[in-house]
């Protein structure tokens, strides 16, 4: 610590610059983050907790919070297997084209939401390309749970290739190179050697994933209907609650989706703890095993 | 784990070159079939059908679509809005990654761990939470109201919930390039005579420049597109506080596909163009970094 303490004698500031940059830094966080985040718990509370547990009981918020579970049990799986895919072949080899196929992985994230939601209006809806076929075999995608599945899944698309790319990346391929050199299979490859080592960021990927799945309101909105009990998401049934000025109501929605967030932010400082941990541990061991070297000496 | 597969013959001595190591883990085809399937089904596909959708304007009509009054304003609002936000959170942001770099105090990391709220809090929870607070009658807006301040239903609200929404992307850009920087760069600044400000103007922020801009653009790029948290606290007037993405939904609920698709895709534009300056940016800051 001494050591330390003498090298901030050079690279720090003075005390009260310090605290300054501190003190701002937190108030700006306060005020940005921290209270936001109050005032839903506060305003879904605010007529008691009475009234917060009748408006989760209502049947039209259980079945925005079904609907929203559903959509989040499709999305969450299909974008795991593609990014895991993405991520193998990405990371794994060298082809022309990678840099664009990388670049196209991730293009779902700058596309608004709410175009997001209308070039799917514009595949399956009434006036779209496959709107007649659909209408003539009775096949309802647009403004019916398959739009909302199609559209979350639009939105969440890049976010587990996007954890999976890089880190295995950094990982290179030695080990999977040794266990096939082994006779392990592709499949025990990837099982016993590759998921090892990846599986915090699919962990991470995964819970950003979900929360995102859950709580997407732009992309959902456009290609729901907003049919009440029928194709409302939560955020959807925030919305429409909160523009009936029953503010308690949409807060107490809001306030589960608020503790999805919290519980979403707990896991990933977890994963990130963890993992942080593990890479250490993992510097900590000397490349040759010195006791074992003893025993030979 | 691996013993399982001892028992399996080496394929080694069978193997006709070592030089193709690329080669020698399997699944290529198959995991990038399945990679260009699921783009070209849920990505490539529809989007095309939003391109192909904007040819059955004539030239004219699409014109009228993305250059009338009401969507110029619109655009004007979206992108000065983004860009004021964009530019707080490059300040701020870069203050919150500093402090959470350098210092320590008492709750550093669940600060840390606070910062991803916005990615992680849906759109909708956070415009009603921050309208509560601000509108008239709200926790902070009835302190500001009489004080001839108001931050909701106007241009302010819209860029209050864009500052909410961008600032993990510049701490989350800065932050690991802080952390990694060498501080014998610092001390040999300070050795030479240069003070603190010095060093932070000519050696710090020289080094976390690409990343803050990187930041700065990913801000700029989500504000651009955001919908869920805005139109809560924006109040949504036409020509005052009417964002680009609300202008299409308003055309699709009048059922003017094609005017909804010709803004889109201005809109995918301005988002290609900015997804290719990004990447640009953290080429620029990978070679920066790599040296």
């Amino acid at each position: 610590m001494s050591d330390l303490s003498k090298k901030r004698v050079v690279t720090t500031e003075a005390p009260w610059v310090r605290y300054t940059l501190t003190g701002v830094a937190l108030a700006f966080i306060a005020l940005f983050l921290v209270l936001p985040l109050a005032a839903v718990f506060a305003e879904a509370l605010r007529k008691g907790l009475d009234a917060f547990v009748q408006a989760l009981r209502e049947p039209d918020a259980w079945s925005a919070i079904r609907l929203t579970l559903l959509t989040a049990a499709i999305t969450v799986p299909l974008n795991l297997l593609f990014g895991v895919a993405a991520a193998w072949c990405i990371a794994k080899y060298e082809f022309r084209g990678k840099a664009f196929l990388t670049t196209l992985v991730d293009l779902p994230f700058s596309v608004s939401p709410v175009v997001a939601g209308l070039i799917y209006v514009l595949m399956f809806g009434a006036q779209g390309w496959f709107g007649p076929w659909l209408a003539a075999h009775d096949i309802k995608i647009i403004f019916a749970v398959p739009g909302i599945v199609l559209a979350t899944i639009f939105v969440t698309f890049p976010f587990i290739a996007r954890e999976l790319i890089p880190l295995m990346q950094a990982q290179g391929n030695d080990e999977e190179q040794a266990a096939i050199v082994l006779g392990a299979n592709g499949w025990q490859t990837f099982w016993h050697v590759t998921l090892p080592n990846i599986k915090w960021g699919l962990i991470y990927g995964v819970i950003l994933c979900n929360a995102r799945a859950m709580g997407e309101f732009g992309a959902v909105s456009v290609v729901s209907g907003h049919i009440r009990g029928q194709t409302n998401t939560m955020p959807l049934h925030v919305e429409i609650l909160y523009n009936e000025y029953q503010s308690v109501a949409a807060f107490a929605v809001a306030s589960l989706l608020a503790l999805l967030a919290l519980l979403t932010l707990l896991i990933k400082s977890v994963v990130q703890w963890r993992h942080e941990r593990e890479m250490k541990a993992a510097a900590d061991i000397p490349p040759e095993r010195p006791p074992q070297l003893k025993e030979a000496l | 784990m691996t013993a399982a597969s001892l028992g399996v013959p080496l394929p080694g001595a069978a193997a006709p070159s070592r030089g193709g190591s690329k080669k020698v883990l399997p699944g290529f085809n198959l995991t990038l079939g399945y990679t260009l399937l699921y783009l070209s089904l849920i990505v490539l596909i529809p989007l095309s059908a939003l391109i192909l959708k904007t040819f059955t304007l004539s030239w004219p009509q699409f014109w009228d679509a993305i250059a009338s009054p009401r969507v110029l304003a619109s655009y004007r609002l979206t992108f000065g809005a983004s860009l004021v936000a964009a530019t707080i959170n490059a300040v701020f942001g870069l203050l919150v990654a500093w402090v959470l770099v350098r210092y320590s105090f008492p709750g550093k990391k669940i600060v840390d761990a606070l910062v991803d709220l916005p990615f992680a809090l849906p759109t909708a929870v956070a415009g009603i939470s921050l309208t509560a607070l601000l509108a008239g009658n709200g926790w902070i807006g009835q302190y500001l109201e009489p004080l001839g301040i108001k931050l909701a239903f106007n241009p302010n609200g819209v860029v209050i919930a864009l500052i909410f929404i961008g600032l993990p992307f510049v701490v989350r850009t800065v932050q690991p390039v802080l952390e990694d920087s060498e501080r014998e760069l610092e001390e040999a600044a300070m050795c030479l005579g240069a003070n603190r400000w010095q060093t932070f103007t000519q050696v710090i922020f020289p080094s976390v420049a690409p990343a803050l801009l990187t930041g700065f653009a990913m801000a700029f790029a989500r504000a651009i597109g955001e919908y869920g948290s805005v139109i809560f606290i924006a109040g949504n007037v036409p020509m005052v506080s009417e964002i680009t993405p609300l202008v299409i939904i308003g055309k699709l609920e009048q059922y003017d596909y094609a005017g909804a698709t010709a803004v889109a895709v201005v809109m995918l534009v301005m988002s290609f163009a900015l997804l290719l300056v990004i990447n640009a940016l953290q080429g620029w800051q990978r070679r920066r970094s790599g040296n």
